[in-house]
């Protein structure tokens, strides 16, 4: 927990380090601080989940995370890399290359095909994917047959898994989810849940999810529970029952804060 | 809903100002072309006024504004017998050139770009408005020999102060003269719009100019105390010679107004049609404007529907906010029209039609008709997308993407090729002149064509813009992202495209008659031309006589023939482009094919007319034709029929007695020199240069430098009208950046993914920006290949008025699709950087 911990390159085992994040936005009586001191490691090869009420901080946490927001105090470390030192340019470079997004919706380029929306951050990159692993991942996500087609003529389900593959393809350090499961029906949503949970078991992927259903909470090796920007609570091997139970805990304070 | 409107109207600023842009464009041009026209009329209408005394006397049809110079004089006697009567306050007889030209200090001809240089005596005559013709402003008005006093303007010009010695080229003989610089005057009302005004002493003109006899070719009369206008002029009228006039100030005035008002109409007109030109590009752009703005807003205006709003108040909403757009884009453009007027001015400026003491007022006319044509078209334009919001079904609101009902292809795509088809027969009828009126055959034809072309071009846009993918291929994931985006609605892409298709179609059609015309003139001048040199006047202006008779004087010089232009009435409408010549030194200079008759025949009173001419009014060998000079009717015989191909500057060729005998002082327009036999080039060059040397109005050329100028003259209407053209062109670029700018706002979300993912701010500008060049080369293509067919069509019909030569000018029609590449990545700046700028996380997460 101290600053030497935190920039160490070496450590080993953690995909994504958080030390002390605060996200502080606008300023006097305007502020809010959406992030107050957050310090947290997300595992390699772990399922985790985020979750808080809204307001807590947990999409913020995944952002500033993901490299998509820039944290006012404190650092995140993904994959050895600092990145409060990064510019637009290499914060851009270090999402293609390692880290992965599944969103909760709109998450393909409507005009491309499955394939290439698949294939889109490495052909960006100007990369080839790794013949095997890409066989293996479509593989996984069940899709052979519908690649050829665009967005508009899969299902949301099936959109969702289509994300989920671009977002192992390129084997990330990490994939961040944001409520891939928010705009589906249980049955697909089971789907892209067991896709990212077998990404984890088989492939030794490691994925961390913002969700505040604690059905897909269930699915996780981790659960960090987030309130008023604070962590507040963890939970190891949890269910779906067991996660919910901690909700109502901390349902009380969330619903005072309007 | 009218608050919604007003909330729409408000809440999108930016949007809003793109697309009212283009009726800025189209209005200021209506309103710059009225304004413009208007000033100049009414700086011509102060000189004519400023100029006119109680009563003008003169022969009839000399002494206007649209005469020619005229070589009937009245004796001073005339002047005598006027002064006896009580009507008559005062008599102001005149002698008057139009062709007194000043040098100035740097040697060259003080206005001279066709422009009259106005040469009389100073006369004392109060001008209608009050206010003396001539007013001493410096100096003192001259009153010998060898003196001369200016107008401010020119004075000015040339460098002159008062006590100066100025150079002079005028009609006489020698044609140049140095003259003391007594005075500078003013003249009426101040301006003379770039003619130049030059006063010289009655007798010392008489002396030079005609020939030393006591004669004027006009009188100005003022009345005396309480004698209106009309009764002066009836009481002086039985004492005037035969042929003679007197008009009533107030009847000269409206007669010259009359003059000036039809060339101001032309000028006009000329002008409107590249306002109406922009204005259907502008109508393009609103359409497509307002297509996407209500594809967008679709969910905005379901909701409206679920709630209870009805379609015609969707339908209303949406054509209100038209009627915003338009009233903001039509004051705009006022502003805009008044500063293209001081823009035209300028232009005009450098071609010698000075009008700085012109005022340039805005009229009630010019603010309704901007108003109303500005509201018109944006809610004509935007008639369709607002019916088609006013489809949308309720229950879209409910649906997390809304597609927006669009009509079938097929109908647009059966419209189309029935505008296409229709279009085609209207040009056809018009250049093969089938009947109607054919500048309207055309003009619609053209129009309608080029709207139809717009329809159909969906259709052509996919196959074309797939081409692009192949190209873009080393852009990689962003080019082909880039050509997907550009598929994805190929009406949008299409109708953005078509907008720069027509500035191009048209400048493509100019630029293949503008070659075609440069290339028949070198051929004309080269089959037909077999003399030496040639000297003559950039902007065919007359000079003297006298320099062709100096010139045959040379003893390197065989032959010297002279052309006069004139432009007399023909009997039953229309008039003659007309030149006359001494025959037998003509035939020694150029080649003159026949289809009938010979050179040789042509003796005084016959004529020779084009084989066009001869089919137009059906005129035969033996036919007479009365010919209406300003000095009288002169009746020729038709003595010859020349060929089709014969490459004369003039329809019509009558010998020089016949000018004299129409009223016309003699004046060349164009010499022709053939060496002598044993002289050398240089040697006649020498000779030649000696003599125009000190007449900068008139230089000697060689064919070939008289095929240049000729082509020197249509490359600047070539430029003059591709300057017009140009502003369409910018509308459509605006176009451009509305559709793509209004495609990334749409995409927001699509390009926060991207930006997610890992695409770089570069490449997503690339990718903008790629997208642009799709539309704008697409939309070149499409014009260039419609401007060869409409440029080759045209020029195939044309070849009997002398456009013998078909040349498509592949070098300026590529250069016109890069160039469109080129100004496509431009209109992608602001777009592009927009979607760079789009923050990632606000992005992603926009509704």
């Amino acid at each position: 927990m101290t600053e030497q911990t935190a920039l160490s390159p070496q450590t080993t085992g953690v995909a994504a380090q958080v030390r002390g994040l605060t996200k502080v936005y606008g300023s006097g009586q305007a502020e809010v601080r959406a992030l107050d001191g957050v310090t947290l490691d997300f595992h390699e090869r772990q399922f985790t989940a985020v979750m808080g009420p809204s307001g807590s901080g947990k999409s913020t946490l995944m952002h500033c995370c993901a490299a998509l927001d820039r944290a006012t105090d404190g650092t995140v470390v993904v994959g050895g890399t600092d990145l409060a030192s990064l510019k637009d340019k290499q914060l851009t470079r270090l999402r293609r290359d390692r880290i992965g997004f599944v969103f909760q919706s709109f998450n393909l380029v409507p005009t491309l095909t499955a394939r290439e929306n698949i294939l889109l951050p490495m052909s960006i990159a100007g990369r080839k994917p790794d013949q095997e692993w890409y066989d293996l991942v479509i593989d996984t996500v069940g899709l052979a047959d519908r690649l050829d087609h665009r967005p508009n003529e899969l299902s949301g389900g099936q959109q969702q898994r289509v994300a989920v593959a671009r977002a192992l393809v390129s084997r990330p350090s990490i994939v961040f989810a944001d409520e891939p499961t928010g705009n589906l029906d249980s049955r697909s949503g089971a789907e892209v849940l067991s896709l990212l949970k077998r990404s984890v078991d088989e492939f030794g992927q490691t994925v961390v999810m913002v969700t505040h259903d604690p059905v897909a909470a269930g699915y996780t090796d981790r659960v960090v529970f987030l309130a008023d920007g604070k962590v507040v609570d963890e939970l190891r091997q949890p269910t779906a029952e067991s996660v919910l139970e901690r909700m109502t805990m901390f349902a009380a304070p969330a619903a005072n804060e309007g | 809903m009218l608050r919604v409107t007003w909330r729409n109207l408000v809440a999108r600023k930016v949007r809003l100002l793109l697309s009212a842009f283009a009726i800025v464009l189209g209005v200021a041009f209506v309103a710059g072309s009225l304004i413009f026209t208007g000033a100049m009329g009414g700086a011509f209408d102060d000189i004519i006024e400023g100029s006119t005394a109680d009563v003008e006397i003169a022969y009839e049809g000399a002494n206007t504004f649209e005469s020619q110079e005229d070589a009937r004089v009245m004796p001073a006697s005339v002047a005598d017998e006027l002064e006896q009567l009580p009507e008559v306050g005062s008599v102001h007889p005149t002698t008057n050139l139009m062709s007194v030209f000043v040098i100035g200090e740097d040697d060259k001809v003080v206005g001279g770009n066709g422009a009259p240089g106005l040469g009389f005596n100073p006369t004392d005559a109060t001008a209608i408005t009050g206010k003396k013709i001539i007013t001493v402003a410096e100096g003192e008005l001259p009153d010998g020999p060898d003196e001369v006093a200016l107008d401010e303007d020119t004075a000015e010009k040339a460098g002159y102060e008062v006590g100066d010695t100025v150079p002079l080229v005028t009609p006489g003989s020698p044609p140049t003269m140095e003259a003391e610089l007594t005075g500078i005057v003013q003249f009426g009302a101040g301006g003379l719009n770039g003619a130049t005004l030059t006063l010289m002493d009655l007798e010392f003109m008489q002396d030079r100019f005609f020939g030393g006899e006591d004669v004027y070719n006009a009188i100005s009369l003022n009345a005396a105390e309480g004698v209106s206008q009309q009764e002066l002029a009836d009481a002086v009228q039985p004492l005037l010679p035969e042929g003679v006039v007197a008009k009533t100030g107030d009847e000269s005035v409206e007669e010259n107004q009359a003059t000036i008002d039809e060339v101001m109409g032309f000028l006009n007109t000329f002008l409107l049609v590249f306002a109406a030109v922009s204005l259907v590009v502008g109508t393009f752009l609103i359409i497509n404007t307002f297509s996407i703005l209500v594809a967008q807003r679709s969910r905005e205006l379901a909701l409206l529907r679920a709630l209870g709003a009805s379609r015609r108040q969707v339908n209303r909403s949406v054509l209100l906010e038209a009627v915003g757009v338009g009233i903001i884009g039509s004051t705009l453009g006022l502003v805009g029209g008044y500063l293209l007027a001081l823009g035209l001015k300028a232009l005009f400026g450098t071609f010698g039609l000075d009008l700085a003491g012109a005022e340039f007022p805005v009229t009630w006319t010019t603010i309704v008709v901007s108003y109303a044509v500005g509201i018109l078209v944006t809610v004509v334009a935007a008639y369709l997308p607002a019916r088609r919001a006013a489809r949308v079904a309720p229950v879209q609101a409910l649906r997390d993407d809304v597609a927006m009902p669009e009509a079938s292809l097929r109908v647009r795509m059966l419209v189309g090729a029935l505008l296409v088809a229709v279009g085609a027969a209207s040009i056809a009828a018009g250049l093969l002149e089938l009947g109607g009126e054919v500048l309207l055959l055309l003009g619609g034809g053209a129009l309608a064509v080029l709207i139809g072309a717009a329809l159909l071009s969906p259709l052509v846009g996919r196959p074309v813009v797939r081409a692009f993918g192949v190209l873009f291929r080393p852009f990689g994931t962003v080019g082909q992202l880039a050509t997907e985006n550009s598929l994805r609605n190929p009406r949008r892409t299409a109708a953005t495209a078509s907008a720069l298709m027509i500035g191009l179609a048209l400048m493509a059609m100019m630029s293949i008659l503008g070659s075609s015309a440069s290339a028949s003139t070198d051929k004309a001048i080269e089959e037909s031309l077999t003399s030496e040199y040639i000297v003559s006047n950039a902007v065919g202006q007359p000079f003297s006589p006298d320099i062709a008779r100096q010139i045959a004087e040379l003893d390197s010089v065989d032959t010297v023939a002279s052309l006069r232009y004139a432009n007399p009435e023909l009997e039953g409408g229309g008039s003659a482009w007309m030149g006359a010549v001494d025959p037998t030194a003509f035939a020694s200079v150029m080649r003159v094919p026949m289809e009938a008759g010979s050179l040789a025949e042509l003796t005084r009173d016959k004529a020779l007319v084009s084989s066009q001419v001869a089919e137009d009014r059906d005129l035969g060998i033996g036919d007479t034709v009365t010919l209406k000079f300003q000095g009288g009717d002169v009746d020729v015989q038709i003595a010859g029929i020349t060929d089709a191909g014969a490459s004369l500057p003039v329809e019509w060729v009558v010998t020089q007695e016949t000018l004299e005998k129409g009223g016309l002082k003699p004046l060349d327009s164009m010499v022709f020199v053939t060496k002598a036999e044993g002289a050398t080039t240089a040697e006649l060059r020498e000779g030649v240069d000696a003599i125009t040397e000190s007449l900068p109005t008139v230089t000697l050329k060689d064919p070939q430098e008289f095929a240049d100028e000729q082509k020197g003259q249509i490359n600047q209407f070539l430029y003059l009208i591709y300057g017009l053209l140009a502003l369409s062109v910018l509308i459509a670029l605006l176009g451009v950046v509305n559709t793509l700018a209004l495609s990334v706002i749409e995409r927001t979300r699509e390009v926060g993914l991207l930006r997610a993912i890992g695409v770089s701010r570069t490449q997503l500008r690339t990718m903008i920006r790629l997208e642009s060049m799709v539309i704008a080369v697409f939309g070149a293509l499409l014009g260039v290949l419609i401007g060869v067919v409409f440029g080759v069509s045209l020029i195939s019909t044309l070849e009997d008025e002398g456009l013998t030569e078909l040349v498509v000018p592949w070098a300026a029609l590529v250069a016109f699709v890069v160039g469109a590449a080129v100004l496509g990545v431009l209109a992608a700046v602001f777009p592009a950087r927009r979607a760079a700028r789009l923050d990632v996380l606000r992005a992603i997460t926009a509704e």
